[in-house]
């Protein structure tokens, strides 16, 4: 997995926010646009994109997006 | 007396029976005396429900009701039936934008597909006996919108429409259609397809009477379509889910 290229599929799943704002050190839960709707987007774009499964309790427990990367790397 | 909702001396074919909701219908109705025919594709879990079941020369099909050959070579076994359940089924979590075409022909396969042609080849080879009854296992999302339901809502959402038209061509004969849509049951079903457990135990908790149903909750009334007390309900859809 590349760190880079999660953030930008990351940030994909966020329809209004800046997607430049979004980057690996970004507490992504304290975004505006933050909710059920991107968490249910997360985890079928880790599904299509990487072919992993990823619950949204998992999601909350990570701070940053990296957190979540590396959460991602270790499944 | 005579116990009004007794299902003696009738024969139900009911499909999904191998887990979940179709395998409590199972043995409760076997329980209330009925001949029972369970099918779905996995033998295994079919033998298991038939060892929980009331003997009453109950048997098993095993048949993949995608497959057109399978439903024809289970509806040339079938005896003439007094009643069938169409409980087969599989869920689907995906938000709007993630739909597939796969996940749509598997979702409308399964949901709504297999059971319209189960359904015509019952028909068609005349199995099905004067005064029986059909019942459509729905779901309460075909009529309640929510978050990443779209497809499964609207796969529930067709059988409902098609139950009713059906209602009406077989009516002249006293056979009655119905369906339940329940709410948020615990099987396999909605654990396996997207929300984790702990995103429905706080959903669970929205609920009314507190908590999602059982497929205990559900057998019964399936039971009571069945039986003769409900020979005056057709073209009915039961909404069944704790008050949500």
């Amino acid at each position: 997995m590349d760190l880079q290229e999660f953030i930008i599929n990351f940030a994909y799943q966020f329809e209004d926010a800046d997607s430049s704002e979004i980057k690996a050190e970004t507490e992504f839960k304290e975004l505006d646009e933050w909710g059920s709707l991107t968490t249910l987007g997360v985890i079928a774009m880790v599904k299509t994109e990487y072919e992993k499964t990823v619950t949204g309790a998992e999601i909350r427990s990570c701070t940053t997006v990296e957190d979540l990367f590396h959460l991602l790397e270790k499944k | 007396m005579e116990n009004p909702i007794s299902l003696s001396r009738k024969t139900i074919l009911i499909t999904g029976a191998s887990s979940g909701i179709g395998k409590c219908i199972a043995i409760m109705t076997s329980k209330m005396e009925a001949k029972v025919i369970i099918t779905a594709r996995r033998e295994e879990m079919l033998k298991e429900t038939l060892v929980e079941m009331h003997d009453n020369e109950n048997s098993y099909v095993v048949a993949d009701l995608s497959m057109q050959e399978d439903i024809d070579t289970l509806v040339d076994q079938l005896p003439k039936l007094d009643g069938i359940v169409h409980c087969a089924g599989v869920g689907s979590r995906q938000l709007c934008k993630f739909v597939t075409r796969e996940e749509l022909d598997r979702v409308i396969g399964a949901n709504f597909i297999a059971p319209v042609m189960l359904q015509t080849a019952i028909l068609a080879k005349k199995k099905i006996n004067k005064g029986g009854s059909i019942v459509f296992i729905a779901s309460h999302g075909a009529a309640v919108p929510t978050v990443a339901n779209s497809i499964y809502s609207a796969s529930k959402a067709a059988i409902i429409s098609y139950a009713n038209c059906l209602a009406l061509e077989v009516a002249q004969r006293e056979i009655r259609v119905n369906c339940i849509s329940p709410g948020m049951v615990w099987t396999d079903l909605i654990v396996r397809d997207g929300l984790d457990e702990e995103t429905l135990k706080e959903n669970e908790k929205t609920y009314p009477l507190g908590r999602y149903g059982k497929p205990e909750d559900i057998a019964p009334l399936v039971v009571y379509l069945l039986s003769d007390v409900s020979q005056w309900m057709t073209t009915t859809n039961i909404k069944i889910s704790g008050g949500n």
